[in-house]
């Protein structure tokens, strides 16, 4: 960054408020002493006094009268809050926790830990032949097909969710 | 009829039911929106026509105003987003237009300052003309600082940015204004040192 950019970055903090109070003594004894700083503060102060008296355009004078009659063809949605019932969402997230907990609660009550025994999840489990399920290719297409349906449809939500949060901020 | 009400109380007056309140907030800020959005779509009809949409689409979802922030925070966030709607919707480049534009555009200043007399062009009116050349960018966030009544904090989260980048920026514009300023109206800028 030149040193003139650096100036003008400096006394911009500085007419903006914004400057540490330490760089605002710094600032001040710079102005009072340095000529280039004082000429150089002087412009951009006029330059923002003028910015700050600057006038507002304004639109034709039918204007707000084309508002109201655009919006009284209609009605004010009902705030978001109001129909996105967190009791619901948040039972949902329980149901799911309580089926998730209870799964496990069974998997672990049926695990037997002695070293010697097999339990009987695990015996049972060794009889069911998998290989009988996923060897046939048009299963398997179906599956990742699947799995990227549900991947698109996911995306989707999400993808829907940011815009109305954007439409709404 | 809502005049001397502030924004929280005529938005209740709306949410209540008394629709004909919300001219006052129209009255109110219809030559902020507007500027704002000029400085946006550079052309008085596009302006016109951002303006009134970010108006429809604040009295549509008036409910959702939370009061949180200022109203015209909320309402500027409303017109900064229909803009680049608008913008992307007619295929400006919302960072930059090409030089030949602006060239054109300073040459239409110019010209009619000239037939004017350039003398007698108050330096106000130099600074709005100086605005007007600057990308869409620059002149918005110049705008909601200096006239839209935004503090550095409001406008960084008017225009979904930090707060440190809203200062760049604001810095940057400022620079990229005084070049303008001094390229295109030498005198005028004489006349403030």
């Amino acid at each position: 960054m030149s040193t003139q950019q650096n100036t003008e970055e400096r006394l911009w903090n500085f007419i903006d408020g914004t400057a540490s109070t330490d760089e605002r003594t710094v600032i001040e004894q710079l102005v009072q002493t340095d000529a280039n700083w004082k000429a150089k503060y002087h412009e951009l102060l006029e330059v923002n006094k003028l910015l700050q008296s600057s006038e507002l355009e304004a639109p034709s004078l039918r204007f707000s009268k084309n508002v109201m009659e655009e919006i009284a063809k209609l009605h004010i949605a009902p705030a978001t809050k109001s129909y996105i019932n967190k009791k619901i969402i948040w039972g949902i997230g329980f149901f799911f926790i309580a089926m998730l907990i209870g799964i496990l609660v069974y998997g672990f009550g049926q695990m037997v830990f002695s070293s010697g025994e097999e339990s009987y999840v695990a015996k049972n489990l060794n009889k069911v032949d998998f290989s009988k399920f996923f060897n046939n290719t048009w299963i398997n297409a179906f599956m990742m097909i699947n799995v990227v349906l549900g991947l698109v449809l996911l995306d989707n939500y999400l993808s829907n969710k940011r815009k109305e949060f954007r439409k709404h901020h | 009829m809502s005049t001397g009400l502030n924004d929280n109380e005529i938005i209740s007056l709306v949410l209540s039911g008394n629709h004909q309140a919300y001219a006052g907030l129209v009255n109110r800020y219809q030559n902020y929106v507007f500027t704002l959005a000029l400085r946006m779509v550079k052309n008085r009809e596009d302006a016109e026509e951002v303006a009134q949409d970010a108006f429809i689409k604040a009295y549509k979802f008036l409910a959702d105003f939370k009061g949180n922030s200022k109203f015209t925070t909320w309402l500027y966030t409303i017109v900064n987003n229909t803009g680049i709607s608008f913008l992307r919707k007619k295929k400006l480049d919302i960072h930059s237009l090409d030089n030949d534009k602006v060239f054109e555009m300073a040459d239409s200043l110019d010209s009619g300052m000239r037939a004017d007399k350039v003398e007698q062009k108050s330096k106000l009116a130099m600074v709005n003309d100086a605005i007007t050349l600057l990308n869409p960018d620059d002149g918005q966030i110049i705008t909601l600082f200096y006239k839209a009544e935004q503090s550095l904090e409001e406008t960084a989260q008017v225009l979904g940015i930090e707060v440190n980048t809203a200062k760049v920026r604001l810095h940057r514009a400022r620079t990229r204004l005084k070049e303008k300023m001094e390229t295109y109206f030498p005198q005028e800028v004489k006349d403030l040192n």
